[in-house]
């Protein structure tokens, strides 16, 4: 059923022209750069949010919004940047245009299904942006009940609607690579062989397909409880307010692996492309990811250690979370350990990923004070959990975000950007992140609870340093806007092969054809083979 | 507690500063000369590899060990603390004292003595949060929560609520004051209301309520005799047995007919109070029942 | 076209793992109530009509049967097999939800939809409202499940109509035959935890 589109030449972004053929493509590559377009509008939405944030709380008092609007701005920012910008990022861009490439194979196992998950995510986000217009949301990303089901007057129903069809995008996607991985892999590609960043990304399908159905539900839950009358979680009707905390949980913390496992892929493939070595540990590597994946699962009644939930159920759980900072530290040491002997370039690449292991290994060690009950007491619900989890998902999967469109751009795009603006973009970036939540930390430290909208004027001078920091962070994020924009119209030609990397989406024309490779393509060594083949070794 | 954040920040620095100095050391050392470069074949060690699953292991279990011990500690009040009974209601905290004194998102407390809060919430989620004292603990619609300390410095301290909870959620803050023991006394005694915790309890179970028709103290009642009921083992009408502590109460009141007690009738005569009566009353009663013994002529 | 029935059964597999997932969480809120509030569960079963339910029951068994049928038809490549046991199978998944609706018409009579028309005078009846509230949502979503499914029938219909399937392709056929039967197991589950409870534990 292959209706043959242009030329197998072609680049795929030449192929044939007009809005239609963008909008009706089951072009993997294309639907990428749907993807890419889509959410970098909500990364800036989401930005926009972040920063009057951060305008807000330069002064204790709540001088720049009444608290209304600050509840419906920070809750909007954690909408728009985890279920539109953070859980699409690396899956649906990188993992939509690089899985089938890696995979040797022409497209995704459902072309059609690969579009409409993107339409569901647009319908998921218009039904949201309606929320917005239509008075707003004030409940915190984390929907929490009673408040969001009984208490809260502003238009949850709708938002919450809003993230339930998103979901479907999600387990679409996640539906699609896993059925790419097990089935489409080209001839001699045996599991053993695939691309580290594959294995990442077939783990968080793993966990979205189990995960985003449960949230997906609890969601109905609380829009059916506001909408029809139904009650589930209302206490006067002797309904659990918990309950929706453990439900929300069971998908929500899977989801952070949601967001860093590809963040991690992306770095598997950066460690070893910058330090022309094959990865250290390989299986090693390959297996935390699903270890997260699976440990994911168990570790979410972690966030209701002073939910009243039963003390030894809080003891499961601790151990079950500071079990998950083993595969993440057995990584860590493993990129590490790649660089040692290689042959390491200072091309913009090594920038992020030097920048990623700093940030990630921060986030990931303040996670361990989090899973540590006694002292999750007094840091739980402070500022303390906001720097851990953006030093996570800001540090660790935005960064890996980045460092994998840098690398990957030449490919996609066939320009090259300019390495100056690049380098500048990286340090910008991993310094104005540092100023804007270390001084978090110690905020938490001292008590100030998160989503405060005025607060003590003792910790102004460390909320200035703050602010202070998100302006440079936001420069960091502007600059490739600018000179990626750039590289499309006046950039230099990329080669095939610009970073001189190994792995078979640098075996093909950048941009890349239509169906990807011009033959069918056999596999017969393993990844990340920098040594010339005279010892092709077994097994 | 502190130590043990020392504990993890120490070895948290230790673990940024080796893996950032070693990425930087190799990135540097091992810089490619030649573009044609490639690094070294090396695929991996498995003894390595073991080192660093188990070394972080064990960190961790230390951690584990060491934040579960802390933790139990938290959980568990000493047996003379002095109560102190909290609601928090959109947007604010109601404190009550066994004396009958009440504040408003205030608190009064003796410095050196165990302080066991009882928590309840009128409407949505809440958390009362005293930094200064590391504690910290959700206020939960529908059942009533506790948490506990001991201040050691007189002076006064941030309250917060740390569960976000609408609109004023940041302004549902108060202060903690610590005093010494006669200073303590003495604002109690300026502000002692006519009636404390415990009658203000005993005047809706005789009156307010009616509870004392059906549960008579010698049990002649239609319902149970509830005399010396708080702390023990209650045998229910299903086979299960129950410990009757605050909550146990707090739910026998609201929902008479979760845990009916043996020889009663299922499901229970007894209406349920399940948005009749305010956590405030509620405490009232449940502070009350606690006190009841039974008489020494049994 | 072996890689391509391969992909799309096991693709639609890992979609049923994302449905068990799915209603799993209800069941979930299912099982903590009912443990925490016995009584009004086995009130509030009683009030369901099990005739109804059992009927329906019966229905969605022998659509499960005439689904298996199409298949099998399909394979063998009988075209009119596929036809006839295709349009047994919408007719038995339409008849399920017209007897659901007069279900659900009865419980607005009786006032046992949640919310405010709620009968407060029953007994336990906060916690017989939770349990209506369960109902509803797992009957709900079932139902929305069936309406998706005789869709899917429809297309699958008018496909074996002009004679797209035949016995070295029939994926679609399989593929939306495991989904029926998926739907009709949740009912499997749905009527002894929804409607049988009360008459197992003894009504009062």
């Amino acid at each position: 059923m292959s209706h043959a589109i242009g030329t197998t030449g072609t680049s795929y972004l030449d192929a044939p022209h007009g809005l239609a053929s963008w909008l009706l493509t089951k072009d993997h590559k294309r639907i990428a750069m749907l993807y890419l377009i889509s959410i970098t509008i909500f990364f800036a939405v989401g930005a926009m949010f972040a920063a009057t944030i951060r305008a807000e709380l330069a002064t204790p008092q709540g001088d720049l919004l009444d608290s209304d609007m600050y509840n419906k701005i920070f809750t909007l920012h954690g909408v728009v940047m985890i279920f539109f910008f953070l859980i699409p990022s690396i899956p649906a861009v990188l993992g939509n245009f690089l899985l089938p490439i890696m995979c040797g194979t022409k497209d995704l196992a459902f072309p059609r299904i690969n579009l409409l998950s993107w339409y569901i995510f647009i319908a998921g986000a218009i039904i949201t942006l309606a929320a917005v217009f239509n008075g707003g949301v004030d409940t915190g990303w984390t929907f929490y009940t009673p408040y969001s089901s009984i208490a809260s007057e502003s238009s949850v129903t709708v938002a919450a609607l809003g993230v339930f069809v998103t979901g479907f995008s999600s387990i679409l996607t996640g539906l699609n690579f896993i059925v790419t991985v097990h089935r489409m892999r080209a001839p001699g590609l045996t599991w053993f062989r695939l691309p580290l960043f594959v294995w990442a990304i077939y783990a968080t399908s793993l966990v979205m397909i189990l995960g985003t159905p449960v949230v997906a539900i609890t969601v109905l839950l609380v829009a059916a409880e506001r909408a029809l009358h139904l009650g589930f979680f209302d206490p006067t009707r002797g309904g659990d307010p918990v309950l929706f905390q453990h439900l929300f949980w069971f998908y929500s913390h899977p989801a952070v692996y949601i967001m860093i496992l590809p963040a991690m892929g992306v770095m598997s493939e950066l460690v070893a492309a910058v330090s022309r070595k094959q990865v250290f540990g390989y299986s090693f590597v390959a297996f935390s990811s699903l270890a997260i994946a699976v440990l994911g699962f168990l570790v979410w009644g972690h966030h209701l250690f002073v939910s009243s939930q039963s003390i030894y159920a809080g003891l499961v759980f601790s151990i079950i979370t500071m079990l998950v900072a083993v595969p993440s530290a057995v990584k860590t040491f493993n990129w590490t350990a790649t660089m040692y002997k290689g042959s390491v370039t200072w091309e913009s690449p090594t920038y992020w990923v030097v920048g990623f292991m700093g940030l990630f290994t921060i986030g990931g060690l303040t996670g361990l004070f989090l899973a540590t009950m006694g002292l999750d007491i007094h840091l739980t619900d402070t500022y303390f959990v906001v720097a851990h989890f953006h030093y996570i998902m800001v540090g660790g999967a935005i960064m890996g975000y980045l460092g994998g469109m840098h690398f990957w751009w030449p490919k996609m795009t066939g320009r090259l950007y300019s390495e100056a603006g690049a380098k500048a973009s990286a340090i910008l970036v991993f310094v104005g992140f540092n100023l804007t939540f270390f001084p978090q930390f110690l905020l938490g430290y001292m008590g100030m609870p998160r989503r405060y909208h005025a607060y003590p004027p003792e910790w102004q001078v460390l909320n200035v340093l703050s602010s202070a920091g998100a302006s440079v962070l936001a420069i960091g994020y502007l600059l490739p806007a600018f000179y990626l924009t750039y590289s499309l119209i006046k950039g230099a030609k990329a080669p095939a092969n610009p970073w001189g990397a190994k792995g078979l989406e640098w075996t093909i024309p950048s941009p890349p054809p239509t169906f990807n490779f011009e033959d069918d393509v056999v596999v017969d060594e393993p990844a990340y083979n920098y040594k010339p083949a005279r010892e092709v070794h077994v097994g | 507690m502190d130590m043990l954040y020392l504990f993890i920040a120490a070895i948290s620095a230790f673990f940024v500063v080796l893996v950032a100095a070693l990425v930087v050391i190799f990135a540097v050392k091992f810089r490619r000369r030649h573009a044609e470069d490639v690094g070294a074949d090396i695929h991996g060690s498995l003894v390595l590899e073991l080192t660093w699953t188990f070394i972080p292991f064990a960190i961790a279990m230390v951690m584990f060990v060491w934040g579960a011990d802390l933790f139990f500690r938290l959980g568990r009040p000493p047996a003379d603390a002095m109560d102190v009974f909290v609601v928090g209601k959109q947007w604010m905290w109601k404190v009550q004292h066994p004396s009958g004194v009440r504040e408003i998102n205030e608190m009064h407390v003796p410095v050196g003595r165990p302080i066991r809060i009882t928590l309840g919430s009128e409407d949505v989620l809440h958390d009362y949060f005293i930094p200064a004292m590391r504690v910290k603990m959700d206020a939960v619609p529908g059942k009533l929560t506790t948490l506990w300390f001991t201040a050691t410095t007189p002076g006064t301290y941030h309250l917060f609520c740390a569960e976000y909870c609408g609109t004023k959620h940041s302004g549902m803050i108060g202060q903690v004051i610590v005093m010494p023991p006669q200073a303590y006394e003495a604002w109690i005694a300026a502000n002692q209301p006519s009636i404390n915790l415990v009658e203000a309890g005993q005047r809706l179970f005789e009156h307010g309520q009616q509870c004392s028709a059906c549960h008579k103290e010698d049990g002649s009642g239609r319902g149970p005799s509830l005399a010396g009921l708080f702390g023990s083992t209650v045998q229910l009408a299903d086979g299960r047995t129950a410990v009757a502590d605050e909550n146990y109460l707090r739910e026998s009141i609201v929902n008479p007919s979760a845990k009916i007690a043996r020889g009663f009738s299922s499901p229970s005569i007894m209406p349920t109070y399940q948005g009749s009566m305010s956590e405030e009353r509620l405490i009232e009663l449940v502070a009350y029942l606690k006190t009841l013994r039974p008489s020494r002529s049994e | 076209m072996e890689q391509q029935l391969e992909a799309s059964t096991l693709g639609m597999w890992v979609f049923l793992v994302t449905e068990v997932m799915f209603f799993g969480g209800m069941f979930m809120v299912y099982i903590l109530y009912r443990v925490l509030y016995p009584e009004a569960w086995v009130m509030g079963s009683n009030h369901l009509n099990v005739t109804l339910g059992a009927l329906n029951t019966g229905v969605l068994i022998c659509s499960s049967l005439t689904m298996a049928l199409a298949v099998r038809s399909a394979q063998i490549g009988s075209r009119s097999g596929q036809v006839v046991n295709l349009i047994l199978t919408i007719v038995l998944g339409s008849v399920f939800l017209i007897v659901k609706y007069f279900e659900y018409a009865e419980k607005f009579e009786h006032h046992l939809v949640p919310g405010p028309h709620f009968d407060m005078s029953l007994p336990e009846a906060p916690h017989q409202q939770l349990f209506f509230s369960i109902y509803f949502m797992l009957t709900g979503v079932h139902a929305a499940h069936m309406v998706v499914g005789i869709g899917l029938m429809l297309v699958i219909l008018t496909m074996a109509m002009r004679g797209r399937f035949s016995s070295s392709y029939y994926t679609p056929v399989e593929v939306s035959g495991l989904y029926w039967h998926f739907v009709d197991i949740v009912w499997i589950f749905l009527f002894p935890l929804l409607y049988l409870l009360g008459a197992h534990l003894g009504a009062h």
